[in-house]
């Protein structure tokens, strides 16, 4: 193969593997909104305490990569459980920016609170053996492998989840109606917890690859990353799972190639004018659709 | 409601007011202002300078203080947090100097908070220090071109920095081609990234390429690509040393093997543990080596080991060295005046301190000392070679 032709495809590795961490986090974003219709910001954070577990059963209890993948998983799920529990279901009821002005102060309190315990950033243990192979000049590593194949994964799972199974159903009959859905027997609080702990825990999954890649964590690294991925969220179409997924990868390839193309100074104002373009053309996102307002 | 809590408000605001008052009228003590970066993208900087500073200040108190007109007075230290932020830091600056009344300030330390520090330092005519700043615009009047009265610093300049790494680079490497990786958003390592690859290729040698990250950035995937692909024989990474950790360990799994190149910025022993191998046998420029240490370095790093526990950096050197270049001023100086404390500091001609021997000349900031290149071997940063002026 041409010398351009394996640049090329060696960069569109890397937005492949940026968009797959990108999707991780957007899910979460996407699925609070399609259920409650609020923004959860403090989503990022808790893909920040996910990589933070996984500092935590790595380098202190010495846990190898499986274990930590799942472990992150369940705490981060719980996690976002006792975060809707605690500040957000009281108040269901109250205005939106009620929620979500919460939502920020969460996000803050996950901060500060990871701060208090760790002001130094943390270097993350190799929990992967690091492979890298090499075809026809094209260079792979086993990170990149693994981060790529365990996220479609986890994201071909969720389809599942959403789409075939019982509990899906009801997710997808309450974000579509609020008053009459609890009608039918359906436990609306239960549906709303699970969906917070898939979310939540799709994010501990994101932060422990993310740690895996980037190996030095620090409490503010879930601010940036949250605001992509809401983005992320955002164009896909906010609320629709597999817009979201579309929207990761679409940010995850401008970024990389924006860099690729240009000098890497202009990465974020060209990838950010391109989305607000797009914004533009579809408002509603790449799979969006506008809700009609019942009267 | 508001008949309320105005009587409320004034009688707390003049509660404030009289405490403040009484703390100032009892000032027994001379209190030198530290900005430092406690918390933000470098701790580790900011505990060092912190350290380093209480220690001079113990120091100095446990001899008496400093005697003034036959009368001593002991130093008080107000610290200052800046989160490593240039806001933050023209915050700490004003409030030192117009409601703690500093006599002097030290630090930040990092150019990013020292450049608009030294701003609101020079506007209110107070000495500011900055151990660790080597930002040209740190000691420069950006307006008239000229030195600014009031800000010096213990450190050399990034342009001295630049050329004596090119030089490096070209000279002991046999380094043609050069790969630049730098942080625009940050001053230091947009102007070490300069101010090197002009002097690199007025030497002959050739930049293939030049890329750019922005602070807080963890993906570097799409600009090591492009490295990888300019296929240099050497990389220069003026960047702190957490981004250091994340570039090194992304770059060597990309397949890049070449060695690295860095600037002062690299030097805490944090970059051991956050790089996890990935810069073994790579070197940097740097103020001071543990491994050539004069005897007054040698006293220093004995008492900062004993005291804490570890080896003081180069943060922590240059801090002392500034709080010594600083009590040497108020010791000669006449009056506790601050325009007479920067007087004396300007006239300061041979001051023997941990990272070399200082002293400041024409008026300018920045002292003519020299620079040394080191290696990383291990877990121990190993002396190579010295660079002088």
């Amino acid at each position: 193969m041409s010398e351009g032709i394996i640049y090329w495809l060696q960069q569109a590795l890397n937005a492949l593997q940026l968009g797959s961490i990108y999707a991780l986090i957007a899910l979460g974003y996407t699925m609070v909104y399609g259920i409650l219709t609020m923004i959860n910001f403090a989503h990022g954070d808790v893909f920040m305490i996910g990589a933070f577990f996984c500092f935590l059963l790595s380098s202190t209890l010495n846990l190898t990569f499986v274990p930590t993948l799942l472990l992150t998983m369940i705490g981060t799920a719980i996690l976002g459980v006792l975060i809707e529990r605690l500040a957000y279901k009281p108040l269901r009821q109250a205005p939106r920016v009620s929620a979500i002005i919460t939502a920020l102060g969460v996000g803050m309190f996950l901060e500060n609170f990871t701060l208090a315990l760790a002001p130094y950033p943390k270097h993350i243990p190799m929990l992967l053996e690091n492979v890298t192979w090499n075809f026809y000049g094209i260079t792979l590593s086993s990170i990149q492998l693994v981060i790529i194949s365990l996220s479609l994964g986890l994201m071909l799972l969720l389809d599942y989840i959403v789409q075939r199974t019982t509990i899906g159903m009801a997710m997808r009959a309450i974000s579509w109606d609020k008053t009459f859905v609890p009608l039918m027997g359906i436990p609306v609080d239960f549906i709303i917890s699970i969906t917070f702990a898939i979310g939540a825990g799709l994010a501990g999954a994101a932060g422990t690859m993310y740690a895996l890649a980037y190996p030095v964590i620090d409490p503010y690294m879930g601010i940036m990353v949250g605001w992509k991925a809401f983005i992320c969220a955002v164009v896909g179409g906010i609320g629709n799972i597999r817009g979201a997924m579309a929207g990761a990868f679409i940010l995850g390839t401008v970024e990389i190639m924006v860099v690729a193309f240009f000098p890497s100074t202009f990465r974020d104002f060209v990838a950010f004018t391109l989305l607000m373009v797009l914004i533009m053309v579809r408002p509603y996102g790449i799979l969006g659709k506008p809700r009609i307002q019942k009267v | 409601m508001n008949k309320i809590i105005h009587p409320l408000l004034i009688s707390l605001l003049s509660a404030t007011f009289l405490a403040s008052c009484g703390d100032s009228t009892k000032q027994e003590t001379i209190k030198v202002g530290l900005i430092v970066e406690l918390t933000g993208d470098m701790p580790a900087v900011g505990a060092s300078s912190k350290n380093a500073a209480e220690l001079a200040v113990n120091e100095v108190n446990s001899t008496g203080g400093i005697t003034l007109n036959g009368k001593a007075y002991p130093v008080e230290l107000v610290i200052e947090d800046n989160a490593s932020k240039a806001d933050q830091s023209v915050a700490a600056a004003n409030k030192l100097i117009s409601q703690d009344n500093v006599v002097a300030i030290v630090g930040p330390n990092a150019s990013l908070g020292a450049i608009p520090a030294a701003e609101i330092a020079e506007y209110n005519k107070t000495l500011l220090i900055t151990p660790w700043s080597t930002n040209p615009k740190t000691t420069l009047d950006t307006t008239t071109g000229k030195p600014k009265s009031y800000v010096f610093r213990a450190c050399y300049t990034d342009p001295f920095e630049g050329r004596v790494l090119a030089r490096f680079a070209l000279e002991k490497l046999a380094a043609k081609k050069v790969a630049i990786l730098y942080d625009v958003a940050s001053e230091a390592p947009k102007s070490q990234a300069d101010l090197f690859r002009v002097t690199f290729e007025e030497l002959g040698g050739k930049t293939v390429a030049f890329e750019t990250y922005t602070a807080g950035d963890r993906d570097f995937s799409a600009q090591l690509t492009k490295i990888k692909n300019a296929n240099p024989d050497i990389i220069f990474l003026p960047a702190y040393y957490n981004d250091v950790g994340l570039i090194a360990q992304q770059a060597r799994r990309a397949g890049i093997n070449q060695p690295l190149l860095g600037s002062d910025a690299w030097s805490s022993p944090e970059l051991i543990k956050l790089s996890g191998g990935t810069v073994e046998g790579d070197y940097f420029a740097n103020h001071y080596a543990t491994d050539i240490a004069t005897p007054t370095a040698k006293k220093f790093i004995e008492t900062y080991n004993k005291q804490y526990g570890n080896t003081p950096d180069d943060v922590a050197a240059l801090t002392y060295d500034s709080m010594g270049l600083l009590f040497e001023a108020l010791k000669k100086s006449p009056t506790l005046e601050r325009q007479a404390i920067r007087d004396t500091l300007a006239t300061i001609s041979n001051y023997n301190g941990v990272t070399g021997d200082i002293k400041f000349t024409g008026g300018s900031g920045d002292p003519v000392k020299s620079a040394v290149i080191m290696q990383i071997k291990g877990d121990k940063f190993v002396w190579v070679m010295n660079a002088a002026p």
